[in-house]
């Protein structure tokens, strides 16, 4: 079954694909300003980290892979629950989620 | 037995000096007797050594302990009793002890009086380990040790500071030649390995001297012993402080600053003898230095109207001809006149100490007159003292000198002019002192004159024997029977110094000197007592009287090259480079401060820029490791 | 008796002293540094009797770093020094109120006890650290206990500690770098480390700043003038009377030994940057009108000489630098002292405003001069053995080298005699000046008994430390 996926679409392409997805991922880090979308591709990158590991335990055949995948998958859920509930409280304190306003880090 | 003697002499003056020092003040009376005691017991000693000595013909060589080791040789605490050190001994603690005696008198009234007597028996000390050293190094301790009791005690009275100013001046004079002495003997310590005189003699006439980096490291020596000579001697150029030095206690002028201290350089070319005797342009070199000092120091002497001026300018005067003595290689003859020099010179000046004291502290000669109706034992004293120096037949002055003067026109007819010279006017402005002081009518106020009265016995005791001396001096060298050049024979250089053979020119020379001593004395008389002049006050001299009377501004001189830029030099080190250091240093600092202030802007705050950052950095350490 | 020993009892002492609270600290202090000189002189009398007095306890196996403490004559006379200047410059603060004093004199023995371990370790890093902890103290003395305003001191101070750290980090540098050649910290094994010229250069780069900045070497010594004005009395004899000494021992312990072949290529350029300073000191020394800058200055002249002789890599040069190290660190603290005594009887730090004190304290104008002449290395005086023994070992290396060193002579004739005169002589001053009390009477006989003696026999001490001198010059040249 496993050796069908990967004759049917080649490795090469999912690795593609993770490069793209994890490329959008890291533009939308860079170049949006909310925080919400600022998160949201952090998941896209890390969904695209499990997406490599996922098809590298198929090509080698070996399920540590894709346990860790469920390792991140639920540190990945305790992280966003983490992340937006920070967001909520710097909301209610600044009144905004555009981080290029929020500047109390300056040096 | 000669060890414990030798050390019971050496320590003597400095268990006075201890004593009176820590315990002074409670027996302040008895300071004087003590400390004259103290030398007086050294006199004793040396007595019997001298005669010990005399009849053995070997010196006494003490070895206390090794005092400072270098990686070549070991330097010992030697003392080395021969001829010379012990002659040395001999008038240094005699006249020493008169000097003490004469002081108790002098010094009746002052309140510090334990301590004066402290330091005099420190200076007696010191002067002895000058004398005795058995190494280059032991003389230096005694070198050191004479300049600064001589601080000490011209400063003496050191809530005046123009008196402290004198004896800084002397004190620092004296380093300079003393930083001479100490390359010198540096230089003979890195050639021959060694700085005991007997070595060093030993190791000269072993070795061969012809190499010449040998020979000049002997010059270099050579010179700069020299330069530590004129410095404790007050030749050119380093003379200045000896007049200054006149500001100390009378005493102190007589014992140190005329007698003993300042014949320490005559000692130490003496003692190198051999060294010198090698390198006859260094010879030379002192022979030059000598009489120009002779002739310059004469010069000045002849408008001072300081009578304690008009004796150091005459000491540094006297001085001179000796190193012209010694230039020429007449080391007997100095020696000589250093001898009769002390007797006459040390009774001048407590001559006149006696008249300041009778006059109640005026030293200046325009002030005083007619102190011979009052002051008879000081008069009779001082006009054979003056007699000696001027070189007056048959007192002890005159044969010394005439056996310099014969030496130097044997070797140089120029220098030998220049000599006779300084000696006629030597004549000249000591009999102008002399008329001054005792003849004619008394100038000073009505008090003092009043106050006038003959010294106490302690002070005239010494004056008469010390009278006796200059004249008796001469006994031992007259000319064609020398005793002290026999004496001296085994530890001068060279061949023995054959006596003067007595022909037609050596008469005649000596009948010149006289000649021209007495029309020095002639002159003096003509204008000092026949037309009764007066030396002008300060303000009134002109030309070139105004320039000798200043001392040819030698001292403005020094100041203006020497002492200005020194302290400009501090000034600008303090000022300017201590500024420019600390700029550097704190400047380090600051600017670290502002890069860590310029790199603060990069910190925006800005999580974008942040990320940005990050991963830039994290692309290209990726292109570093994987494709790169 | 066992150098370690000697440590615990002045380890012992700083806790004690701490505790016992500031009314005893001062007795307790002073009970600890005598009986720690006690100690150190039978220390002396073990090495004497052939005695193994050092001692190796292993530490840290992996870097390999261990307790190590090498005692010979060299390492002994330092120990000394220090051991014999403490109780003095405790007695020193005798009559004074001190605030918090059992801090103090827990500060004082502690850095006694950090000056020791430097000089007698003989593991590269326990070295190191001994060398930094003698810096956490004075830095705490100066601050708490200083002179003049707190904050203007407290710039001073820092700057002190940053300089002389930031130094040190240079040494560091070189130590770890010696450390991954030998893969050892220890000093014998770095004394048979044949490392190549190059590499020698910079070893001995790091070496320098450290100790350039701790003696001071000009142009390093910014730090030095004001921080001896800040610091209190008994701080500046820390400083100047052991802590500088430190910089000077540790040129001719590890900095000659290590990179000999460095040294002998840096030879003149060392040997004239240190005589410069002593002309650069002594001439700056002229216009000082503050007693303590001027003294601070007048040292300054004083350490050049003596860096001078440890770097002509003679033996009579580095013989006459230990023997000048601790005449220097007697006579200096002497003089400090009597500085101290007159700001505390006058007010005042400043040499215009004083003069005429002679004429009312006989005893102390006595110790001063004695003092003072020997800070001139009058002969018969122990400072004249070292200024002889440099000065004619700078002649072996160049006659010019000792006739500028030599001005020494003359310069410091110069500024002492006329501090002395402007100070003391004069006429009687119209505030009154109290003669010296039994106590100050005490501490000035002892030093300048000390100065006298190894003047005048300075035998025993030449033949304590010249086996150690022996073997480092033989490590030199070889």
């Amino acid at each position: 079954m496993a050796e069908n996926v990967l004759k049917l679409i080649g490795i090469d392409s999912y690795i593609y694909l993770t490069i793209l997805l994890f490329s959008v991922g890291i533009l939308g880090v860079l170049f949006r300003r909310s925080m919400i979308v600022l998160l949201m591709s952090i998941e896209i990158m890390l969904n695209a980290v499990n997406l490599l590991l996922v098809v590298f335990s198929v090509y080698h055949q070996d399920s540590a892979g894709q346990v860790f995948v469920f390792f991140s998958m639920a540190v990945a859920a305790a992280e966003v629950a983490v992340g937006l509930s920070i967001l909520v409280s710097i909301f209610r304190n600044a009144g905004s989620i555009d981080f290029a306003t929020l500047r109390n880090l300056k040096g | 037995m000669e060890t414990s003697l030798v050390l019971i002499l050496i320590l003597s003056p400095f268990i006075g000096f201890l004593y009176n020092l820590f315990a002074g003040k409670k027996t302040r009376e008895a300071s004087g007797v003590i400390a004259t005691l103290a030398v007086t017991v050294s006199f004793v000693i040396s007595v019997y050594l001298f005669q010990q000595v005399y009849v053995s013909k070997t010196p006494i060589v003490v070895h206390l302990f090794d005092w400072i080791s270098l990686e070549r040789f070991t330097i010992g605490l030697d003392f080395l009793l021969d001829q010379l050190s012990l002659l040395w001994l001999l008038f240094v603690t005699g006249i020493g002890a008169l000097i003490h005696l004469y002081s108790i008198g002098y010094m009746h009234d002052d309140e510090d009086k334990d301590r004066f007597f402290a330091y005099l028996n420190l200076f007696v000390g010191f002067m002895m380990m000058l004398v005795m050293g058995g190494n280059l190094l032991v003389t230096f301790i005694g070198w050191e040790g004479v300049g600064l009791c001589s601080y000490l005690l011209i400063g003496f009275w050191y809530k005046n500071q123009d008196y402290n100013d004198a004896a800084k001046k002397a004190f620092i004079m004296n380093r300079i030649g003393d930083l001479g002495f100490l390359i010198g003997m540096f230089t003979l310590a890195y050639i021959f390995g060694t700085l005991d005189y007997a070595h060093l003699k030993a190791d000269f006439s072993l070795a061969p001297l012809t190499s010449p980096t040998v020979f000049a490291g002997l010059t270099l020596a050579g010179v700069c012993l020299f330069i530590g000579a004129t410095g404790k001697s007050a030749q050119l150029p380093l003379y200045t402080w000896l007049p200054d030095a006149m500001a100390g206690p009378t005493p102190v002028s007589a014992l140190i600053h005329a007698a003993t201290m300042v014949t320490g350089g005559i000692f130490l070319v003496t003692r190198m003898g051999f060294l010198y005797n090698v390198i006859p342009d260094v010879q030379l070199l002192i022979a030059i230095v000598g009489a120009a000092t002779a002739l310059f120091a004469a010069t000045i002497g002849l408008m001072q109207t300081d009578i304690k001026k008009v004796l150091a300018y005459s000491t540094v005067s006297q001085l001179g001809l000796m190193f012209l003595a010694l230039g020429v290689g007449a080391y007997s003859a100095a020696v000589f006149h250093v001898v009769t020099h002390a007797f006459f010179k040390a009774c001048l000046f407590l001559g006149a100490g006696s008249v300041i004291h009778g006059l109640g502290g005026n030293q200046d000669i325009r002030k005083m007159g007619g102190v011979k109706s009052v002051m008879f034992v000081t008069f009779v004293t001082f006009f054979i003292a003056t007699l000696a120096i001027s070189g007056i037949f048959p007192f002890a002055g005159f044969f010394s000198k005439d056996e310099i003067l014969l030496s130097t026109f044997e070797h140089n007819k120029l220098l030998w002019a220049i000599g006779s010279l300084a000696s006629i006017m030597t004549a000249f402005y000591m009999f102008r002192a002399l008329f001054l002081t005792f003849f004619g009518k008394f100038r000073g106020t009505e008090q003092e004159k009043h106050h006038m009265h003959e010294s106490p016995k302690t002070m005239t005791i010494p004056l008469i024997v010390l009278a006796i001396l200059s004249t008796l001096g001469g006994l031992l060298g007259i000319p064609g029977y020398s005793w002290i050049s026999e004496y001296l024979a085994p530890v001068l250089p060279g061949a023995p110094a054959e006596a003067h053979h007595l022909g037609a020119l050596e008469y005649t020379l000596m009948g010149v000197a006289l000649l021209g001593a007495i029309v020095g004395i002639a002159i003096a008389y003509f204008l000092y007592i026949s037309k009764k002049n007066i030396p002008s006050a300060d303000e009134e001299k002109e030309g070139f009287g105004k320039i000798i009377y200043n001392k040819f501004y030698v001292d403005e001189l020094y100041n203006a090259l020497i002492v200005k830029p020194v302290y400009a030099l501090s000034s600008l080190f303090a000022n300017v480079f201590e500024k420019v250091i600390a700029y550097i240093v704190d400047g380090v600092g600051s600017l670290t401060g502002y890069i860590s202030t310029q790199a603060r802007l990069i910190q925006d705050g800005s999580v974008g820029t942040y990320l940005v950052a990050f991963v830039v950095g994290l692309c290209a350490i990726l292109t570093y490791l994987f494709i790169l | 008796m066992n150098i370690v020993a000697v440590l615990l009892v002045l380890l012992a002492g700083v806790f004690l002293t701490f505790v016992s609270g500031n009314k005893l600290a001062k007795k307790s202090a002073l009970f600890f540094s005598v009986l720690t000189l006690l100690s150190s002189i039978c220390l002396l009398q073990g090495y004497l009797g052939g005695v193994n007095v050092g001692a190796i306890i292993p530490w840290i196996s992996y870097p390999h770093v261990s307790l190590s403490f090498k005692i010979d004559g060299l390492a002994l006379a330092m120990v000394l020094l220090t051991t014999v200047l403490t109780p003095i410059i405790i007695l020193t603060t005798w009559d004074k109120e001190i605030k918090n004093a059992k801090t103090l004199y827990s500060l004082i023995l502690f850095m006694a006890l950090a000056m020791i371990g430097t000089f007698t370790s003989s593991d590269g890093l326990m070295y190191y650290i001994f060398w930094e902890l003698s810096l956490i103290p004075i830095y705490f003395i100066i601050l708490v206990w200083g002179n003049g305003e707190f904050e203007k001191r407290k710039k001073t101070v820092i700057t002190f500690f940053i300089y002389t750290f930031a130094g040190s980090l240079f040494m560091l540098l070189s130590l770890v770098y010696l450390y991954t050649q030998a893969k050892t910290f220890s000093l014998d094994a770095w004394y048979n480390l044949k490392l190549p010229v190059e590499t020698q250069y910079w070893v001995f780069a790091g070496f320098f700043l450290a100790y350039a900045i701790k003696i001071p070497i000009i142009p390093f010594h910014s730090w030095q003038a004001s921080t001896y004005q800040k610091a209190p009395a008994y701080g500046t004899m820390l400083l100047s009377g052991i802590m500088l000494k430190m910089g000077l021992y540790s040129i001719i312990r590890w900095q000659l030994p290590i990179a000999p072949a460095a040294a002998e290529c840096f030879k003149y350029i060392l040997i004239g940057v240190s005589v410069a300073g002593v002309i650069y000191g002594s001439i700056i020394t002229l216009k000082q009108r503050n007693i303590k800058r001027f003294l601070a200055y007048s040292s300054l002249a004083h350490v050049g000489l003596i860096a001078a002789g440890a770097y002509t890599l003679t033996v009579d040069g580095l013989r006459g630098a230990v023997l000048q190290m601790l005449a220097h660190g007697l006579v200096i603290v002497g003089l400090f002292y009597a500085a101290d005594i007159i700001y505390k009887r006058l007010g005042t730090a400043n040499i215009d405003e004083m003069g005429g004190i002679k004429a009312h304290a006989g005893k102390f104008s006595t110790a001063f001069i004695v003092l003072v002449l020997a800070s001139v290395a009058l002969p018969l005086t122990f400072n004249f053995i070292g200024e002889f023994t440099v000065l004619y070992s700078l002649l072996q290396v160049n006659l010019w080298f000792a006739v500028l060193g030599g001005l020494t002579i003359i310069l410091g004739a110069f500024y002492m005699t006329r501090m002395f005169q402007q100070v003391m002589l004069g006429q009687a001053s119209a505030k009154p000046f109290f003669d010296l009390k039994l106590g100050e009477i005490l501490v000035f006989s002892l030093i300048i008994a000390l100065v006298i003696l190894f003047g005048i026999y300075p035998q025993p001490l030449i033949e304590l430390v010249d086996p150690a001198i022996k073997e480092i010059v033989k490590q030199i040249v070889s």
